[in-house]
């Protein structure tokens, strides 16, 4: 078999039929446009880049204690170590960055706040060099008292993370408390929550606990920065954000004479990114020692161990709630308290909070409602996003708690949640409008699913079968003007570039982009070229996170796509006269409905015109621009209830269900079927759907079952590797995985879709507690749900 | 330092290089060969991106001495590109969306190779288990086992 032929000629795909919905190349599973550069190795991530013998170096000092002030730096044996070219230090850098809030330094300046905090960074011609001189630089501290639990740094007479706060800037919609360690509070207060306990039958309170997880992208951070003699500095960084690194960049490095116009990001493939690649963690460190060593090229890569406690973490979470619920089955008031562990620096992890804040009702109508979400700095690594945003977190023990309600009160869970599950036009705890959704398809799908209601025994006598249903949603958590922008231009072939800067970071964004584009234009996708971006070249996107860009960069590339095709017609109208009502475009063609002999095809006009009757040219370049901004949202609210503005443009909803088998000795459990509906509004390319639903509910899974962070009492990652902290192999997976796909349109999508991305991740938590419960009547309220954790509480019960 | 002149075969080409007793197989074939496919994920054998073929078989090049490979056949994917298990494993990994990000694609697709080149049908334990060194965070691994199967199968 010669592949190179099956690659440079696509097998022929049979014309797919024009759907009910009229759509040729939209609700298909078309290939992936990036396939054969990943699957042959030739796909190129930040660090296959080649730099040339130029190339530097760079190794960190890093700061042994979770707390301390740092005393004095001595970079003098360093410095003489041949081949050493720069030692840097906090001294060279004054200014403050932050996504949200501006709360951190390039390097440690006075203080340090956690074990593994960048001190300073020695540059050098190659990396073993750089390395051995680093652990030459001396570094004198005074140990601080370290705050290591969030709801102790709550306390009054806590030691303070950031004596400074007041006075930080941040974003207007945070609301921090100097003078304590929260960095932001979030409240909501909607309703009469005093009287909706009282109209309660059943009023519970319990505490639930979710510990901090890492992303565990295969691929360790990477960023190569050169501020060359000209000034302008080039970033290449292995991002989801790479015009909003460009922007703290050019913010941070402003004394250096930078401005937006001199910095460049370039972004290739990235190894998967989960959140952990959004912002900006230590691409900021790479561009500080660029403007270190002008003229050359610096590298900077984390190693697994760095990837771990250096970059952004899952926040932990302690969630209290008290919930009260009517004997009819209805919620009548909820009060959620979620104290959040954001680490040394919440620059972006304080966003988090208060996205979680925002939703902690979950998809169910709550009249009566009051929610504190608190962003509570201690001296642990920093926080940031992470696949789910928050919503995991708060899921876990809301959904626990709804199910053990219901059960309590003798009302079938999966029912309870109909009645309770959020409808189209219902306010949401800020007051805002709920949009259309699927929630209750999805729900009823699931239950026929894994035959809920049917209990099922295993063939072993020492296991037992449980199942569990939970629903799910989540909002894309971004500022109100986050905005996403493309350009299209067409080639003398009839083939189309199209330039974004949404990140291709596995989930297919190229692909979507190139089938919305086909789908206007009548390109077939592998006429198409969808390329990861240059902010040089490419234009604006705030950065692919939220599962919004297949939304977001999605109505941008179809709004510059009907550009394209604005212009086509306008133009083949004054030539040829033609009525432009009557004109259309299909197979790459200009057809009229009134003149069925006329057919213009686009190779003949798209770069060179079209030759009129008196051989001049009219036309020329075919292109096209599209710009996408949700221009209804807001995020002001008022700071006491959070009632006011619309801070979320919308939800994807679902529900997951599971059967679970657990062995009542050892608490090992196997995943025998999970089933997830997601109402994506529009399945652009339903197999990338699926293959969001699969993948995402693995690591989800991995979260409940056995991923953990352990520290000691210092404050030291104990596991920061595969060996100690397990992520899934493929004997891990599940049994069975049955992905349904509901369609209720987003109106403002592109076709009516939404985003699908992190939401297949957070149900999984609340589905493993609640299967053992309903397989060994345990109830584990604290995460991860290990077979440790079970195998104890079932011998505790004396079941 | 003393260096060490190695010679060995490399995609089927003799390479010849002298290096350092510490450096590691991986980012000689990396920083020195101009060798890409195989990548750095953990640098301690945890994570199998960095899998190569020594002889036949998958080693964790992280985890392999340069000098180790003196006299060995190294086969990265940039060479088993054109092997026949390795490219009808392609062709189905692209039909089934098998990979992501890409990152752990030419790692998981050498352990295929070998697997298959031993073993043309492997039951989906074999397949588990050929596969199990290399981690995968995106695609939950389903469609990288039925991938792998179907190829076995020639369906």
């Amino acid at each position: 078999m010669d592949l190179q032929k099956i690659i440079a000629k696509p097998k022929k795909v049979a014309k797919a039929r024009k759907a009910d919905d009229g759509l040729e190349v939209v609700g298909k599973s078309v290939q992936r446009v990036d396939g054969w550069e990943k699957i042959k190795g030739a796909a190129k991530y930040t660090d296959d880049l080649e730099f040339g013998p130029g190339l530097l170096y760079a190794a960190l000092v890093e700061s042994p204690h979770a707390h301390a002030r740092i005393r004095t730096i001595d970079t003098s044996a360093a410095e003489k170590v041949r081949g050493v070219v720069k030692v840097v230090t906090g001294r060279n850098f004054t200014h403050k960055f932050g996504l949200y809030m501006n709360d951190r330094y390039i390097f440690a300046k006075d203080v340090v706040r956690f074990v593994g905090e960048q001190v300073a960074a020695v540059v050098a011609t190659d990396a073993k060099t750089a390395q051995r001189a680093a652990a030459l630089v001396k570094v004198q501290y005074e140990p601080l008292p370290a705050v290591l639990d969030a709801v102790k740094a709550f306390e009054k007479d806590s030691p303070l993370v950031h004596p400074d706060l007041k006075d930080y800037t941040h974003v207007p919609w945070f609301f921090p408390k100097p003078g304590t360690n929260i960095a932001h509070w979030r409240k909501i207060r909607k309703g009469d929550l005093a009287k909706g306990f009282k109209d309660a039958d059943l009023v519970l309170e319990d505490t639930y606990y979710v510990p901090r997880y890492a992303h565990c992208a295969i691929e360790p951070h990477s960023a190569i920065g050169l501020f060359d003699a000209s000034g302008r500095l080039t970033m290449w960084t292995s991002s989801q954000s790479p015009f909003t690194q460009r922007h703290v960049f050019a913010e941070t490095l402003k004394a250096f004479g930078l401005g937006h116009k001199d910095v460049r990001v370039i972004s290739t493939y990235i190894g998967g990114g989960f959140g952990g690649k959004a912002g900006v963690t230590m691409e900021i460190i790479a561009a500080g020692l660029a403007i270190a060593v002008p003229g050359r090229p610096v590298k900077l890569l984390w190693n697994r161990a760095q990837e771990f406690y250096n970059t952004y973490q899952r926040l932990g979470c302690t969630a209290k709630i008290k919930m009260g619920v009517s004997k009819a089955g209805k919620i009548t008031a909820l009060d959620f308290k979620l104290h959040w562990d954001a680490g040394a620096y919440v620059e972006y992890g304080a966003n988090v909070v208060n996205a979680a804040g925002l939703s902690a009702s979950g998809p169910y109508k709550v009249d009566n409602i009051s929610v504190d979400s608190m962003c509570t700095y201690t001296n642990l690594p920093p926080c940031g996003a992470y696949r789910g945003f928050g919503y995991s977190e708060f899921l876990f023990g809301l959904e626990s708690h709804i199910t053990r309600m219901a059960t309590e009160l003798g009302i079938d869970p999966v029912e309870f949640r109909k009645r309770n599950a959020i409808k189209e036009g219902d306010t949401l705890p800020y007051g805002a409008h709920m949009n259309p959704n699927g929630i209750r398809d999805a729900i009823e799908r699931v239950e026929k699913e894994i035959k809920w209601g049917v209990k099922e025994k295993s063939k072993d006598p020492k296991k037992a079968i449980g199942k569990a249903q939970v629903c799910f949603w989540k909002s894309p958590a971004m500022p109100p003007n986050a905005s996403s922008s493309a350009f299209l231009k067409f080639n003398e072939d009839g083939s189309l570039n199209i330039l974004v800067s949404g990140m291709e970071i596995g989930q297919g964004l190229l692909t979507v982009m190139a089938q919305i584009a086909s789908e206007v234009l009548s390109v077939p996708v592998a006429k198409i070229r969808v390329e990861t971006p240059d902010t040089d070249r490419n234009p604006y996107e705030w950065q692919t996170v939220g599962s919004h860009v297949t939304w977001g960069c999605g109505n941008a590339v179809k709004r510059a796509a009907l550009e394209a095709r604005e212009r086509i017609l306008d133009l083949v109208q004054r030539v040829h006269c033609l009525d432009k009502s009557t004109l259309y475009l299909v197979d790459e063609h200009v057809k009229c409905r009134t003149k069925p002999d006329f057919a213009l095809r686009f190779s003949d006009f798209v770069i060179n015109g079209i030759q009129a009757d008196d051989h001049t040219f009219k036309g020329g370049p075919i292109m096209g621009s599209g710009v996408f901004m949700p221009e209804f949202a807001s995020a002001i609210g008022d700071p006491e209830t959070g009632q006011g503005g619309h801070p979320n443009v919308h939800y994807t909803t679902g529900s997951a269900g599971i059967v679970l088998e657990v062995d009542r000795e050892t608490g090992k459990m196997k995943i025998k079927k999970v089933a997830l509906a997601v109402d994506c509004g529009k399945a652009i390319n339903p197999d990338l759907v699926k293959g969001q639903v699969v993948g995402g509910l693995l690591q989800g899974f991995a979260t409940v079952l056995y991923e953990d962070m352990r520290y000691d009492e210092k404050g030291r990652l104990l596991n920061p590797n595969f060996s100690d902290y397990k992520i899934p192999t493929a004997m891990d997976m599940p049994e069975e995985v049955v992905p349904i796909i509901i369609e209720v349109p987003q109106p403002d999508g592109p076709y009516g879709a939404r985003g699908v991305g992190e939401h297949t991740m957070i149900p999984c938590a609340p589905l493993i507690a609640n299967a053992v419960a309903d397989a060994l009547g345990v109830r584990i309220k604290s995460m991860p749900v290990t077979k440790e954790k079970v195998a104890l509480a079932v011998k505790a019960a004396g079941k | 330092m003393k260096t060490h002149r190695i010679n060995f075969t490399l995609n089927g080409e003799k390479v010849s290089i002298e290096v350092e007793p510490s450096d590691v197989l991986l980012d000689t074939l990396r920083g020195r060969l101009g060798i890409k496919s195989p990548k750095v994920g953990c640098d301690r054998g945890d994570c199998g991106t960095c899998t190569v073929l020594m002889n036949g078989r998958t080693i964790r090049s992280c985890l392999a001495l340069a000098v180790e490979a003196d006299g060995a056949d190294l086969v990265t994917l940039e060479g088993a590109n054109t092997r026949k298990w390795t490219q009808k494993l392609q062709v189905k990994f692209h039909e089934k969306n098998s990979f992501q990000c890409g990152f752990c694609a030419p790692g998981v697709i050498l352990s295929a190779t070998e697997l298959l080149e031993k073993n043309s049908k492997p039951t989906i334990h074999d397949i588990k288990e050929a596969v199990a060194g290399n981690l995968c965070r995106c695609t939950g691994y389903e469609p990288i086992i039925e991938a792998i199967a179907e190829t076995a199968k020639g369906k």
